[in-house]
């Protein structure tokens, strides 16, 4: 019963979004403020019946209800309770189903605490919001219905995929779309403001908070995900350029140019219709990587499900959602006058380049993940994409962004003094050399990679701390004074700063891994060792375990450097009851200076078990980055501009409701 | 001409998108690209044996033998998944499989199979990617099957997969044995 109860509130989210879809619009454009109203009302409803139905949906995976069929694909009665929950999300159905819900709560949240957005603005961005409700609505209810029942009910399900079983991986589906759907109202938001045909500084205000909001989450979602590779696949790997990882990534680039141009809108009333332009392509790649990733179009180990019916649905999607507004944007931009004027070599400056870099950035990512199937579908020629090809294209690109990253915040508005800038970054400049002559001293079998990055990440560490040092005045005599100025300076500036010093650390954490990673590998017995580093890894035994819905070869190592014993690693080798397939457990012991990993494979039968061990210098400098790069994000989101919203316009707004 | 700018974008997307659909057509299984070899003598091939000592890797050694040649590498995802069905292959239907490990430090290669197990008869390190243009492989993993001639009979794009194997590739090994 719950399951059509679920069924039949996302009808009645369908016929809300219909609903607020058109009578705002068309409330705004004739000026019917009745209409235009209906909008919130309409948000929120829509919100809660979706919500309804998300509840029902985990209700059935909670209580392993196997009428439902993608309950008996996707869990099983001796899956863990957690694992049961995130089943909910670990497939095709459920996972569009919060797809939409993120929609929704976007959707609700605008409404609620859109008190100061002009109505007009308000009415239309939740009316576009809501038509991508109905896109995906419709999607759901014709093609991916995830609550259809089997009859008869089978007795026990098919568990969820292994590989999933992770509570990293239970977290990481909602973090990403949190992020990635965010964006929809940022897409929202630019659409509503090519048909009012005004973009001003108030817009990039109002807009700002909602991409900083996604930035922060999909940045959280990426990591989360890239986590979970290097726990969980057991080669001590943490990015794989897959197109699945790519379709995250994408957004996540256009995003970081979005949330640097929207500024300069904000601050220097420039860069309009570009603006407007990243803020539609950010939600498109999101679009792109849901249409990737559920058509089959591209081979992928993360690909739902493939039916070709469900690709075309999406790519009609897609094709609207995308097409209409470039079309829109087509006719409308050309007309958005640019106020602001400035000297190449300024802040803004320095952003349209950083804009420049992200965007080519992006587009190198695209076209890499895309070509396989371009180059199929023209000549069926040959072509090599992975890690040779992004190494070769996506690093060159990143280095000299991360080179401006250190310069662009000393730079003025308007007109920039770049040899000032460059002045107060000599100890930036000597630290770096210093850390790249260390690299070099360090060997790294010729490549280049180590002194550069690491001499990117110092520069962009020293020089984001430098500028915060001088923005206090940190040598200043009076302490009073540096507290007051601290207090003074606002929330968005430490927010910088500690996104900026954030991706440094995690710079210097992927350049650490990827050059000075070292490995091990060998058949043990137990009692035999195995050494990496000056480490010694005694394999001790290896025993059976049980865990809730698997059983597991656990081996046990002791590891020793100079005869101490310093950590006890017991990675496993799990069979699950259900599906057929082994996974690993990678047990790692982590240090700030580096990881040790050891993963046990399979046994040779003789007694032995073939046994890897990792030494991943600074790879934990990653996670840790980018966890500074959240708390960044957050900070920056606290801002008090953000919560006061433009003064002027919410005087207005005052008048308007009086 | 600033009009035309504003129009790049739903241009571009709208190729995309014609691409996209193309891409689609139910016709076209993207794991079953037509080869040019199909039909023809599979390239020579030549390597390095992966496995440290080994010795190095001549098709010609398999001719009178139907085999499966497999392109894998230790950075490809897909390779993982597939890797458990390449073992029922030789088990199921008595192919033995050569692996051809394809732009991968030999010693990654190495590791990769040490953690999942071997399921090659042979193995190759094609670490220029040499032999895989020979093959026209658009990436890994891809799997040929080659015949008591030396004749390739099919190519798998992408992964093994159960399904890839009761449906596209048992029915192929029938065929080649006839």
């Amino acid at each position: 019963m719950i399951p059509e109860l679920g069924h039949y509130a996302l009808v009645l989210a369908l016929v809300m979004a219909l609903a607020q879809a058109s009578l705002p619009m068309i409330g705004a454009a004739r000026g019917i403020r009745p209409w235009m109203q209906l909008a919130k009302p309409a948000a929120l409803a829509q919100f809660a019946f979706v919500a309804f139905a998300f509840l029902a949906l985990m209700n059935a995976f909670a209580t392993s209800d196997f009428s439902v069929a993608i309950v008996t694909q996707h869990s099983h009665s001796q899956q863990p309770l957690i694992y049961k929950l995130s089943g909910t999300w670990g497939n095709h159905e459920g996972s569009l189903l919060l797809w939409v819900l993120i929609l929704t709560i976007f959707g609700g949240l605008v409404a609620l605490f859109g008190e100061n957005l002009p109505p007009r603005l308000k009415a239309r961005t939740l009316a576009i919001q809501a038509m991508i409700s109905i896109g995906f609505l419709l999607f759901m209810l014709l093609t991916s219905n995830p609550f259809a029942r089997l009859d008869p009910a089978p007795l026990e399900g098919e568990e969820l995929n292994p590989l999933l079983q992770d509570p990293g991986l239970a977290m990481h589906p909602p973090m990403l779309y949190l992020g990635y759907v965010g964006f929809s109202i940022v897409f929202s938001f630019a659409v509503a403001a090519l048909i009012d045909g005004k973009v001003d500084a108030a817009w990039a205000r109002w807009v700002r908070p909602w991409c900083l909001l996604s930035w922060t989450f999909l940045t959280g979602g990426i990591v989360l995900g890239s986590w979970w590779a290097y726990n969980e696949l057991g080669w001590g790997g943490w990015w794989f350029w897959d197109p699945v990882e790519n379709a995250s990534f994408m957004p996540w680039l256009i995003g970081t140019a979005l949330l640097h141009s929207a500024l300069v809108v904000e601050k220097r009333d420039a860069l309009k219709s570009w603006t407007i332009l990243l803020s539609i392509l950010t939600f498109g790649f999101s679009l792109l990587g849901t249409f990737l990733v559920r058509s089959g179009i591209i081979t992928s180990v993360h690909a739902f499900a493939q039916d070709p019916t469900r690709g075309v649905f999406i790519l009609a999607l897609l094709t609207i959602a995308i097409g209409a507004p470039l079309t829109l944007y087509a006719l409308r931009a050309p007309t958005l006058r640019g106020g602001g004027l400035f000297a190449p070599l300024s802040r803004e400056g320095a952003l349209v380049m950083n804009n420049l870099l992200l965007a080519t950035m992006a587009a190198t990512v695209l076209l890499g993940t895309l070509y396989p199937l371009l180059l199929d579908l023209t000549t069926g020629g040959t072509v090599s994409v992975g890690m040779p090809f992004y190494a070769a294209t996506f690093i060159p690109l990143a280095l000299p962004l991360l080179l401006l990253m250190a310069i662009g915040p000393f730079l003025g508005w308007k007109r920039g003094d770049v040899k000032g800038a460059l002045q107060r970054l000599i100890a930036a400049a000597i630290a770096a050399l210093g850390a790249a002559i260390i690299a070099i001293w360090m060997k790294t079998g010729g490549s280049l990679l180590a002194p550069l990055g690491l001499f990117a990440g110092v520069w962009l560490l020293v020089g984001t701390a430098i500028e915060f040092m001088e923005r206090v005045r940190l040598f200043d005599r009076s302490a009073a004074r540096i507290l007051t100025r601290m207090r003074h300076t606002p929330r968005a500036a430490y927010g910088m700063s500690l996104a900026h010093f954030g991706l440094a650390i995690a710079v210097i954490g992927m350049t650490g891994a990827a050059a000075w990673k070292t490995e091990n590998i060998k058949v043990l017995r137990p009692g035999e060792s195995l050494s990496l580093q000056g480490y010694e890894f005694k394999l001790d035994k290896v025993g059976g375990v049980r865990g809730e819905n698997y059983l597991a070869d656990q081996a046990h190592f002791i590891v020793s450097s100079g005869g101490n014993v310093i950590a006890n690693l017991y990675p496993e080798r799990r069979q699950y009851l259900v599906q057929p397939m082994p996974t690993t457990e990678a047990a790692i012991r982590s240090t700030p200076l580096a990881d040790l990993y050891a993963v046990i494979g399979e046994p040779d039968g003789k007694g032995g078990w073939t046994v890897r061990i990792y030494h991943e210098p600074l790879v934990s400098w990653i996670w840790f980055g980018a966890l500074i790069m959240v708390a960044g994000g957050l900070t920056s989101l606290s801002d008090r501009r953000y919560r006061v919203g433009a003064p002027v316009r919410a005087g207005a707004t005052q008048t308007a409701k009086a | 001409m600033r009009r035309l700018l504003f129009l790049l974008p739903i241009l571009i997307v709208a190729a995309l998108v014609a691409a996209f659909w193309r891409g689609l057509d139910p016709a076209r299984d993207p794991s079953a690209l037509p080869s040019a070899l199909v039909g023809k003598a599979a390239p020579a091939v030549d390597l390095p044996g992966l496995a440290e000592g080994a010795p190095r890797l001549n098709l010609a050694a398999f001719k009178g033998k139907l085999i499966a040649v497999n392109f894998f590498a230790s950075w490809c995802l897909p390779c993982r998944a597939e890797h458990p069905f390449l073992k029922q292959l030789t088990a199921e239907f008595g192919v033995p499989v050569i692996g051809i490990a394809w732009k991968d430090k030999p010693a990654a290669s190495r590791a990769f199979l040490a953690e999942l197990g071997d399921p090659y008869a042979a193995t190759g390190a094609d670490e220029n990617g040499r032999t895989g243009i020979d093959f026209g492989i658009t990436g890994v993993p891809e799997t040929f099957l080659v015949d008591q001639n030396g004749i390739v009979r099919y190519r798998l794009a992408g992964p093994v997969t159960p399904d890839g194997l009761q449906n596209a590739l048992a029915p192929a090994i029938t065929e080649a044995r006839k």
